[in-house]
């Protein structure tokens, strides 16, 4: 039987930290409460080496309605319509189990919306995979597809867009970000807050098993015992992937968001990481109240189920809503109608004084509501005052001899042909398979810049605006300077927002990185944040979430820094479909935005795919020139915003220039038109492949009234050629016949993945 | 009495079997050379109260044709069976 | 018609949409949750698209055992006009208020994209505004949409005029490229593609008006 000392070391506890809960408690902690505090206080749940530097994000703005810290960031969108989104990533499970990773995935993003009132309105899935050459990167791939699709398309919310990234470093340690938007009327917000002494904690949904008891497990081969004496089950029995049930679900987002129209919930809150006790310590915190919580009325799915087993569970598809006792009936009622469990598990309690005469608010998780306190913690500082660690940064002293390896000063072999068509991805059959309809909002759906929804629901008020939503990532960039590139990153979520005529108004990110305890990669998390930064101070926008995943790292070695944003815009009038990539034959093609970029080089490709192609992964990258940014992206934004409040206008097509470059940019317009295009001499094959954001290919059927207009918002255009033809030709440097880009780009991503036909 | 029983739920002779078709395909790819004739199906575990063997077939089979096969296109067959160890 | 009845069953997920289109052509239209029995006060019934019951087992297996089937039964009989929407259409073929069954979709994913649909027969609540060979844009989202039936079935839906839509390019595997058929009297209709979704330009296509016009023009079949 172990003491206490070396089972606070096998529940991830250091040494200090249980010095800080002796201090906290004025006494030796039990089991329970250890384990409580080993699973609180845990990297995954406390951001404990991420908090300090999260600290130096922008977080407020006059729409922000609620900032990071709840389970989701709202902004008020206008005409009495409050709009909540959140990003979070799910990657170890779905390295394991890629299926039920990524379906367990999208269902626990969905609470964080609707738990905050608003029903889910649309999701969108970020991946990161190895190299598809290997047979076990497409396994991944199918099954986290399949898994999205499986539940997104059942639980009745449509996914909307998202990337598709292949990079090895990813082989070992695939990633799977979700994010979700939802709306609401803005009067129905409800935050996590338990309050009202007295009042009730009730537990909705599935039953408790013995899911995701991954490190606390370490009590049973302690040798802890239940408090009844029976021992739980050994590990070989511990379902290790929690399995989703997204009809369970639907039927809890329809109950609760009943609920909360009937008035009936005060305060709700997820269970996500760390189960109940998460929750509980959650809603007491921050009403700063206690709550006693009986185990023995939790509904329990295993036989046998000791205390912190029951606490610390990961149990899919459960809520705690904070009621008054008198509406007991009408809640039960409602949750009866739709099949959904509920039980009283939870009371709010007084919070006790402490000897300097300050109120503590403590969780007590009882035997019965009666019956003996198994453990008495304070909720606050399990749920708030884990430590905060300053872990050591540095900048890695190899990467000098990295960015001095500079692809832009090769003489490049081969063909920009090849190049071209090497970059090329249509990626529908991912997107095929996620239902990206639902709700009859759908103006620009997935595959394109942006995707575009218009702002109405079930129970919103009538409303004309429009909503848009972009991910954007480039870890190639962030790898080589994660500050610039992270920067960069924003600035390209803003382009994307702009080709659909939205203003971008907030940020959620998820940080993707490697393991914290290697200083490269606190320097990186550090430096990409202060990126973030930079880019939101000078593009005015908050960011009101995030999400951290640390330990992507395999044997050693670390994923690239890999931050993930997620941007949300607003259209003002949303009557007619922006013009999407359709140039027609005739049409003038311009780039819009600064030709050069700001920096050492004017086209630089450190970091571009056509470099990474080549195995090339050196270099120098773009500076982040907000100075040429913000106009542009202005009347970019006010050229779409135009069409789709039903405006006449002479533009026809509008792509930005990111990924694969300007060449990049015409070959994926080229395909999705089937017209070709002439276009002059560019500056040799940087220009054609370089990528720093900022610049927009755009097409229009009346040039000189563009110019026009451009140059009176003191805009940068470059007009490149023309609409014409069956052939893709840029100077003397590409010449390709229409029907072989179609081809390529159409088939890339199903011959890659090998499906058989 | 307590009767453990199995019902095996199989697509009609006939009717397109594509998850079957798949699976058959990918076999020798993954080393199984001799693999034929693969059929996708269901199969449904349960415990039923009833006076016999032959009652608690009866029961099952009832079961299987009215809710756990569609007798369009499936087949359902009711078996006594052994419950798994826990 | 003055008032459509659209079921709810639990883990339906298009009810809304189904609500806005007829409401988009004037109608009115109400939700009605799976447990009510009478469907007296209404004109005509929905049976949307989603995942009722989860889509376990099959979908619309536990779905054709809710109350209000039987509600649904005696209107079908009547004459009143059904129309049942992708998981709707499932429902009704596990019901037997439509022959044949739905199976996986041929390619074992979801498939979620437009499909151009050829209209074949006029018979029926859901075409009879429309013109034979007319071709309409009209998505598609599902996992099990191909239509199967045995020979007989099949050879009385020809030779009653019961298949009213067909796949101009069969994306799932449906015998005889079938997306849509009526029962014989043709007040009864199931369709995989989802006419509501194909309402308005901006979204993308406004074929699908032609299809719900018809609908709720339909009277009681005598």
């Amino acid at each position: 039987m172990s003491t206490p000392e070396s089972l606070h070391r096998a529940l991830g506890l250091s040494d200090d930290e249980f010095g800080d809960i002796k201090n906290v408690l004025g006494r030796e902690p039990n089991h329970l409460e250890l384990a409580l505090y080993g699973v609180m206080w845990s990297e995954h749940c406390s951001y404990k080496s991420s908090r300090l530097h999260l600290r130096r994000l922008p977080t407020t703005g006059p729409h922000v309605l609620v900032g990071p810290g709840e389970n989701a960031g709202v902004i008020d969108a206008g005409d009495g319509i409050a709009v909540a989104i959140r990003i979070e990533s799910h990657n170890h499970p779905s390295a394991i189990e890629p299926y039920q990773g990524a379906a367990t995935g999208v269902g626990g993003i969905l609470r964080d919306i609707f738990t905050m009132g608003a029903r889910p309105l649309a999701v969108m899935d970020p991946l990161f995979f190895g190299e598809l050459s290997d047979a076990r990167q497409r396994w991944l791939v199918e099954g986290v597809v399949s898994g999205i699709s499986g539940y997104g398309n059942s639980v009745g919310v449509p996914t909307i867009g998202g990337e598709l990234t292949f990079d090895d470093c990813y082989a070992a340690n695939p990633l799977v970000n979700v994010l979700c938007v939802g709306a609401l009327p803005k009067e129905r917000l409800v935050l996590g807050i338990a309050s009202g002494v007295g009042n009730f904690a009730v537990l909705l949904g599935s039953r408790t098993g013995r899911d995701g008891i991954g490190g606390v497990s370490v009590l049973a081969s302690a040798g802890f015992s239940g408090e009844d004496g029976a021992t739980s089950i050994d590990d070989a029995k511990r379902p290790s992937v929690q399995v989703g049930d997204p009809y369970e679900e639907k039927r809890l987002i329809e109950a609760c968001l009943a609920l909360l129209d009937d008035g009936l919930v005060l305060g709700i809150q997820d269970l996500g990481g760390a189960g109940l006790v998460c929750a509980t310590s959650e809603t007491a915190a921050r009403g700063a109240v206690g709550m006693d919580v009986d185990v023995t009325a939790v509904p329990q799915r295993e036989p046998n189920m000791v205390p912190y087993e029951i606490m610390t569970s990961e149990s899919q598809e459960r809520m705690l809503a904070i009621i008054a006792p008198e509406n007991l009936d009408a809640v039960s009622a409602l949750c009866a109608k739709w099949e959904v469990r509920a039980s009283v598990v939870g009371r709010v309690v007084e919070p006790v004084l402490d000897d300097e005469g300050n109120a503590v608010g403590m969780l007590r998780i009882r035997n019965g509501f009666d019956g003996e306190i198994l453990a008495n913690v304070p909720a606050k500082s399990l749920a708030d005052e884990a430590p905060l660690y300053d872990r050591p940064r540095e900048r890695p002293s190899t990467l000098d001899a990295v960015l001095a390896d500079d692809p832009t000063l090769d003489e490049p072999e081969g063909s920009a042909n090849d190049d071209l068509l090497d970059l090329l991805v249509d990626p529908a059959w991912v997107y095929r398979q996620y239902d990206s309809q639902l709700f009859l909002n759908t103006v620009v759906g997935p595959g394109r810049d942006a995707a575009l929804l218009r702002l109405a629901g079930p129970g919103l008020p009538h409303s004309t605006r429009g909503i848009a939503l972009s991910t954007d990532s480039n870890p190639r960039w962030c790898a080589l300077d994660p500050r610039v590139g992270t920067a960069l990153s924003v600035a390209e979520g803003v382009a994307n927002l702009a080709c659909v005529g939205a203003k971008a108004k907030a940020v959620v990110n998820c940080l993707n990185f490697g393991n914290p305890e290697h200083p490269s990669v606190m320097w990186q998390l550090s430096e990409s944040i202060d990126g973030m930064a930079e880019a939101c101070l000078a593009l005015d926008l908050p960011v009101i979430g995030g999400n951290v995943s640390l330990y992507n790292e395999s044997g050693g070695s670390d994923i690239d820094p890999t931050p993930v944003i997620g941007l949300l815009g607003v259209v003002d009038e949303l009557v007619a479909p922006p013009p999407g990539w359709g140039w027609g034959e005739g049409d003038a093609i311009v780039l819009v935005g600064v030709r050069r970029a700001l920096g050492v080089q004017p086209f630089p490709l450190g970091g571009s795919r056509w470099a990474t192609k080549r195995g090339r992964r050196g270099g120098v990258i773009s500076s982040f020139d907000a100075g040429s940014l913000r106009p542009t992206l202005d009347f970019v934004t006010e050229e779409i915003a135009v069409i789709c409040a039903g405006g006449e206008s002479d533009v026809t097509a509008v792509h930005d220039v990111s990924g694969g470059g300007i060449a990049g940019a015409l070959g994926e317009m080229v395909a999705a038109t089937s017209r070709g295009v002439v276009v002059m001499d560019l500056e040799h094959h940087g220009e054609l492949f370089s990528e720093f954001p900022g610049r927009f290919i755009m097409a229009t059927s009346n040039l000189d009234a563009f110019l026009t207009r451009a140059q009176a918002s003191g805009v940068a255009v470059t007009t490149l050629g023309i609409c014409e033809g069956d052939r893709l030709r840029v100077g003397s440097s590409i010449d390709l016949p229409v029907e072989r880009i179609v081809v390529k780009r159409r088939d890339a991503l199903e011959d890659a993945l090998e499906v058989l036909g | 009495m307590n009767y453990f029983v199995i019902v095996d739920v199989t697509l009609r002779e006939g009717i397109a079997d594509p998850e079957g078709a798949t699976i058959e395909r990918a076999l020798p790819a993954l080393g199984f050379s001799g693999v034929s004739d693969v059929k996708a199906g269901k199969s449904f575990r349960m415990s039923i109260d009833a006076e016999s063997e032959e009652a608690a077939l009866a029961k099952a089979s009832a079961l299987a044709e009215r809710l756990l096969s569609n007798p369009v296109i499936e087949d359902a067959a009711a078996r006594l069976g052994e419950k798994a160890s826990s | 018609m003055n008032r459509v009845g659209v079921v709810v069953f639990p883990g339906s997920n298009c009810e809304y949409d189904a609500v806005l289109a007829m409401e988009t052509l004037g109608t009115t239209a109400e939700l009605v949750w799976h447990s009510v029995t009478d469907l007296s006060g209404y004109d005509g019934i929905i049976l949307p698209g989603g995942f009722a019951h989860g889509d376990y087992l099959r979908p619309g297996a536990l779905a054709r055992f809710s109350p209000v089937m039987d509600a649904v039964r005696s209107f079908a009989n009547d004459g009143g006009p059904v129309l049942g929407i992708c998981n709707g259409f499932q429902v009704l073929t596990e019901a037997g208020l439509l022959p044949g069954a739905l199976q996986k979709n041929i390619g074992l994913t979801f498939l979620c994209q437009p499909t151009t649909l050829v209209v074949t027969s006029q018979r029926s609540v859901l075409t009879s505004g429309a013109q034979i060979d007319q071709e309409l844009v009209v998505p598609i989202n599902h996992f099990s949409g191909s239509y199967t039936c045995d020979d007989e079935t099949y050879q009385g839906l020809r030779d009653n005029d019961q298949i009213v839509l067909r796949y101009k390019s069969n994306p799932n595997g449906s015998r005889d490229d079938i997306a849509g058929i009526a029962n014989e009297r043709g007040n009864v209709v199931g369709l995989m593609p989802h006419p509501e979704r194909a309402m308005s330009t901006l979204l993308g296509s406004a074929d699908g008006r032609v299809l719900l016009e018809s609908f709720v023009a339909a009277h009681v079949a005598a």
